[in-house]
C-alpha cells in the first residue's frame, strides 16, 4: 500500500487516481500505524509549508518520516519540506536532505510563480528518471526553491537553476507535480513503484 | 522560461460541454471528459471549463463531472464560473481542480483573492478580468456572461491588475472582449501594456483565429499561455497544426 501523508492540503484526487490508473492502491495515512503499513510513502504537494510542518508534527509523523527506510517521494511542497529549512514561513523542514528553501524572485520576463511546463537537465543518474527522455516537460507550479546540490538528479531553470528532483537513498523529491505532467510523469510514479 | 502554454476553453452547463465541438449542425454538446482527453490527446498543456450553469444564478458548481475530469486528466485544469467563497473554492478543489477562477466575485469583494491565497496558495487562483477600451481607457467589466447583465465595474484593467497581483492572484487571464469573438487577432497593444506590469503568469484569452495569431501574442505580448475556444472546437487549427507553426517560429513548445 502507498500511504499519501495528510498535510493538509486541498486537491490529492489528482494523485490518487494517477496511481490507481497504474494499477496501485494508495491510502490517506495520518497516524504512525498507517505510515507503518506503507510500503512505500508519498508527502504530497500542496499547501504552505508551516502548515504542512506544524500539521505533521501534531500528529506525531515529522520523525517517524524522517527514519523511514521504504521508498519516500516528496512531490512539490512535499519535496520541499525533505531540506532543514524553508523561507515560507520561515519554517524548519523534516532534515531529510541538508540545504534550505528559498523564495523565487520575479525579475523581468521570470513570473512567480513559476507555473508550466519545463524541460529538465539531468545531472545524475536515479532509478526514478529511468526510460525519460531530456526532450520530455513536465509541469510546475511553485513560488519557492531548493537549490542545486549534490543531491539534484535533474534540474530546472527559471531565472536561475535549482532542483527538479533530487534523491538521497531511498528519500526523493520532485519540484514538478508527475501526476499533472502527463506520460513523462506517469512514467515517473511507475519507476517509483518499481523501485 | 517554461514553453508556452495552449489552453482550449470549455464551456460547460449541467455536466456538458456546451459550444464544443461541432457534432451535428444543431447540436454542439459533448460529454466533458470525451472532449477534456481528446484535447489532451491533440497536444492541449492545459484546460479551462467555464462553467455557466453557476454564476447567473448565484448557484455554486456542481463537482461531480469535475472529479471525473480529475481522475481521469494527467494534464492541469481549472475550473471557472460560480465560485463566490473559500468554501465553494475549496469543493472544487477538493474534486480534483488544479486552479480556480474568479472574475465578478472578485470584483464584487476584493478581499475574497486573498482569502483564497492565504488559504490554498497563490498558485491554484487564478482572476480572471474582462476589458474594453473606452474613451482611450481600458475598463473592467463585471457580469459579462449575458448581454443582459453586462456592465462596467468602475475600475481601470491596468490598476485591477495591480490590485490583484498585491492580494495574491497567482496568474491572470485577460479577456480583452472588443477582439472576443472576432478571430482576427489577440489584442497585442492591450495585452503588451498589462505584461509590463503582469509579474504573475499571464494569459491572453478572445481573438484567436489563426496560427499567426498565437505567434504574435507569445512573441510580441510576451504572454505565458493563450486560451482560445471556437477555433479548436471548430477545428478550423487543430492543436497539433498550431504548435508544429509556433515550433518552426523559434517559440518554446511542449510536443
Amino acid at each position: 500500500m502507498i500511504g499519501v501523508v495528510d498535510t493538509g492540503g486541498a486537491n490529492l484526487t489528482s494523485l490518487f487516481a494517477a496511481f490507481e490508473r497504474l494499477g496501485a492502491r494508495a491510502e490517506m495515512v495520518d497516524s504512525a500505524a498507517g505510515l507503518a503499513r506503507s510500503s512505500r510513502v508519498v508527502l504530497p504537494g500542496v499547501g504552505a509549508a508551516g502548515e504542512a510542518m506544524r500539521r505533521l508534527q501534531r500528529a506525531g509523523l515529522a520523525n517517524l518520516i524522517a527514519g523511514l527506510r521504504v521508498p519516500v517521494l516528496g512531490i512539490c511542497l512535499g519535496m520541499q519540506l525533505l531540506f532543514e529549512q524553508s523561507a515560507e514561513d520561515d519554517s524548519h523542514g523534516l532534515s531529510v536532505l541538508p540545504g534550505r528553501v528559498d523564495a523565487l524572485v520575479a525579475r523581468g520576463p521570470v513570473t512567480v510563480p513559476h507555473m508550466g511546463w519545463s524541460r529538465l537537465k539531468r545531472r545524475r543518474a536515479s532509478p526514478l528518471m529511468k526510460g525519460i527522455d531530456t526532450s520530455e516537460y513536465f509541469y510546475f507550479v511553485h513560488s519557492f526553491v531548493a537549490e542545486d546540490s549534490d543531491l539534484t538528479v535533474a534540474s530546472v531553470t527559471h531565472g536561475r537553476s535549482f532542483s527538479a528532483v533530487v534523491q538521497r537513498d531511498n528519500f526523493f523529491g520532485t519540484q514538478f507535480h508527475p501526476e499533472r505532467s502527463g506520460r513523462a510523469g506517469s512514467r515517473l510514479l511507475e519507476n517509483f513503484l518499481a523501485i | 522560461m517554461p514553453a508556452v502554454r495552449i489552453i482550449p476553453c470549455l464551456d460547460v452547463r449541467d455536466g456538458l460541454v456546451v459550444k464544443g465541438v461541432r457534432f451535428t449542425a444543431h447540436r454542439e454538446v459533448g460529454d466533458i471528459l470525451d472532449l477534456a482527453l481528446r484535447y489532451r490527446d491533440g497536444g492541449a498543456d492545459e484546460l479551462v471549463f467555464y462553467d455557466i450553469s453557476a454564476s447567473p444564478e448565484g448557484r455554486s458548481v456542481d463537482t461531480t463531472w469535475i472529479y471525473r475530469v480529475a481522475r481521469e486528466l494527467d494534464i492541469p485544469f481549472c475550473v471557472a464560473g460560480g465560485i463566490t467563497s473559500v468554501a465553494a473554492a475549496e469543493s472544487v478543489l477538493n474534486a480534483g481542480a488544479d486552479k480556480i477562477s474568479i472574475n465578478t466575485p472578485a470584483l464584487s469583494r476584493p478581499e475574497l483573492i486573498s482569502e483564497l491565497a492565504r488559504r490554498f496558495g497563490s498558485q491554484c487562483v487564478v482572476v480572471g478580468i474582462d476589458s474594453c477600451e473606452r474613451d482611450g481607457d481600458y475598463c473592467v467589466y463585471r457580469d459579462t456572461g449575458t448581454d443582459q447583465t453586462r456592465r462596467e465595474s468602475g475600475r481601470l484593467t491596468l490598476e485591477w491588475l495591480a490590485e490583484v497581483q498585491s492580494r495574491g492572484a497567482g496568474e491572470v487571464v485577460l479577456n480583452c472582449m472588443q477582439s472576443d469573438g472576432t478571430r482576427s487577432g489577440y489584442d497585442l497593444r492591450q495585452l503588451s501594456e498589462a505584461r509590463r506590469i503582469c509579474h504573475v503568469p499571464l494569459i491572453a484569452s478572445g481573438g484567436a483565429g489563426r496560427w499567426e495569431d498565437f505567434a504574435a501574442v507569445f512573441s510580441i505580448a510576451r504572454v505565458d499561455g493563450a486560451l482560445a475556444a471556437s477555433v479548436f472546437h471548430e477545428q478550423t487549427l487543430t492543436i497539433a497544426e498550431l504548435k508544429g507553426q509556433l515550433v518552426a517560429s523559434s517559440l518554446e513548445v511542449r510536443i
